[in-house]
């Protein structure tokens, strides 16, 4: 292949202002990690929550847990993000809808993330169920019969153990976190992709220059997340049930 | 396998003295063993390269591609020429030219210096310059009305260092927000997610002439820049490059390409039947006269 290649241009000043293409690529993966981690707050917290209602006794509540997860499992994740980017805000009232879409702080960011942590927050709660249902039945009754009520029994006695037993999957859905926030780029945010594409229009075509460096820079992320679990599963650990070595 | 071929060829009279004997090398020679050339196209860049109603490549561009194709078929005086397409994008036009996959990009590609390190162009056939649509209700004028708006455009483009050029150089602070491509862009304006959409001037005349309703828009302002748009082929192919320069340069001097500007710009055009209206600009007039393949550094003054 014919191709030019040229590690230099990380250090070559962008044609629009005074910092280089590195500072541009470390503020892009400054918006990647903030992206991840707070969708993925978001994930946790609703996940969490979902999967449980999804295993509770009450009829109505199970239906609700089950119905955000079938739509938030099963549309597509750039999908999603333009039904929160392009069609939320012209449900709004006119003035609100306009605020929305010029005047509110930071709105790429604020959708990318709420896209994320939804789309995030129904396979998470896929595995908090999974989670519970693989406890044994008597622990539920074990819990009411010695007194607490339904909630307590759940927040004493098979959360606790639930979650130990989907860390690994968790882990998953957390580096998923990492590589899905890609497609923030699409609604505009400054992202590691984004500045992957400026970078190769640019540089008059330095492709895989501009592609190498965020591909090994969204390893390192999804691989950071990977062991930030394992420490956690290792401190979590209950002796007598499966773990990490 | 080919040898044959060539005797037939001299036989039949085809071939010019000099062509054959030189050695066939580069893109002609790949053309020549595989019988095949592929143009890079466009879906979307109105009207110098994109679909029509039935998803064929049509444009100013891929009628200039086709000349050239011809070109190459009776240079090396082969029955049959096969004319592949193969959609190409602003983010992987340049690697499918450099890698092989695609023999001709006839899309709308801007020659700069930073381009030719990687790739040729043809000599230039189309001058675009860096503008914005606005709503006309609006009362945007020019760039200068924008501070603190929000102003869109295009990931990936050079319309984006333009934006933000001015804004430093001007001490003007928009509010930048980006689409993934020209349509989302202009969707932003259309739903008022932007105040104005900065653009090559063509591709916004062609996104106003197929949206829901042309009299909203008008295209408004100074140029922030103006670009040499070419036809790309690889770099350091010389017999090929060779062809190509003389193909359009001949188009240019007998008037043809004159017509198919004629055709694509200021008559009505598939799918809609809609007329761009957009007149030869004074630099295209000067290329039209004298071609060549300068890049967009020396179109700044």
């Amino acid at each position: 292949m014919n191709y030019h290649w040229n590690w230099s241009i990380f250090f070559q000043t962008v044609p629009s202002g005074d910092e280089t293409y590195l500072a541009w690529i470390i503020h892009g993966l400054g918006w990647t990690v903030a992206i991840s981690l707070s969708a993925w707050v978001i994930a946790l917290v609703l996940g969490s929550l979902i999967g449980t209602l999804r295993t509770a006794p009450n009829r109505k509540l199970a239906l609700l847990g089950h119905a955000w997860v079938e739509f938030f499992r099963n549309v597509p994740i750039l999908l999603q993000l333009f039904l929160w980017f392009f069609v939320v805000p012209e449900l709004l009232p006119r003035d609100l809808s306009l605020w929305v879409k010029q005047e509110m702080p930071a709105k790429e960011f604020i959708t990318a993330v709420i896209a994320l942590g939804l789309f995030t927050s129904a396979r998470v709660a896929e595995q908090v169920r999974a989670g519970i249902q693989s406890l044994p039945r008597g622990q539920m009754n074990a819990g009411l019969a010695i007194g607490f009520t339904v909630p307590q029994t759940y927040r004493y006695v098979l959360l606790p153990m639930a979650f130990r037993i989907i860390i690994p999957p968790l882990t998953s859905e957390f580096m998923n976190a990492f590589k899905n926030s890609g497609v923030a780029y699409a609604v505009g945010v400054w992202e590691l992709i984004f500045v992957s594409r400026q970078m190769t229009e640019e540089t008059g075509g330095q492709v895989i220059e501009s592609l190498i460096v965020p591909t090994v820079l969204y390893i390192l992320c999804a691989y950071g997340a990977n062991r930030l679990m394992h420490v956690i599963e290792k401190r979590a650990h209950v002796p007598g049930f499966i773990v990490a070595k | 396998m080919y040898q044959p071929r060539i005797l037939l060829a001299l036989l039949l009279g085809l071939a010019c003295q000099v062509g054959f004997a030189q050695q066939i090398d580069g893109t002609l020679k790949k053309v020549k063993e595989t019988g095949v050339i592929t143009l890079g196209i466009r879906e979307s860049s109105f009207p110098l390269s994109y679909l029509d109603a039935e998803q064929k490549p049509v444009g100013y561009h891929i009628d200039i591609c086709n000349r050239i194709a011809d070109a190459v078929k009776a240079k090396l005086a082969l029955g049959k020429l096969e004319v592949k397409h193969q959609a190409v994008t602003s983010q992987n036009r340049i690697p499918l030219v450099v890698n092989g996959t695609v023999d001709l990009e006839c899309g709308s590609t801007t020659n700069n210096a930073d381009r030719q390190k990687q790739v040729a162009f043809a000599p230039t056939t189309f001058v675009t310059n860096v503008r914005m649509a606005v709503k006309k209700a609006s009362g945007i004028k020019d760039l200068d009305n924008l501070g603190g708006k929000p102003v869109a455009t295009t990931t990936g483009t050079t319309s984006v260092q333009l934006m933000r050029s001015h804004e430093k150089g001007k001490n003007i602070d928009f509010k930048e927000v980006y689409g993934k491509d020209h349509a989302d862009s202009f969707l932003m304006l259309e739903t008022d997610r932007a105040v104005a959409f900065v653009m090559d001037d063509n591709l916004l005349a062609g996104l106003i002439a197929s949206a829901k309703a042309p009299n909203d828009y008008a295209i408004v302002g100074t140029a922030l820049s103006v670009e040499p748009i070419a036809i790309m082929l690889r770099k350091d192919d010389p017999q090929f490059k060779a062809l190509v320069d003389d193909t359009v340069k001949t188009l240019a001097k007998s008037g043809e390409l004159n017509k198919l500007y004629t055709k694509w710009f200021l008559l009505p055009i598939p799918p809609k039947g809609v007329n761009m209206n957009f007149q030869m600009s004074e630099p295209l007039k000067a290329l039209m006269a004298s071609p060549n393949d300068n890049p967009a550094e020396t179109y700044k003054k």
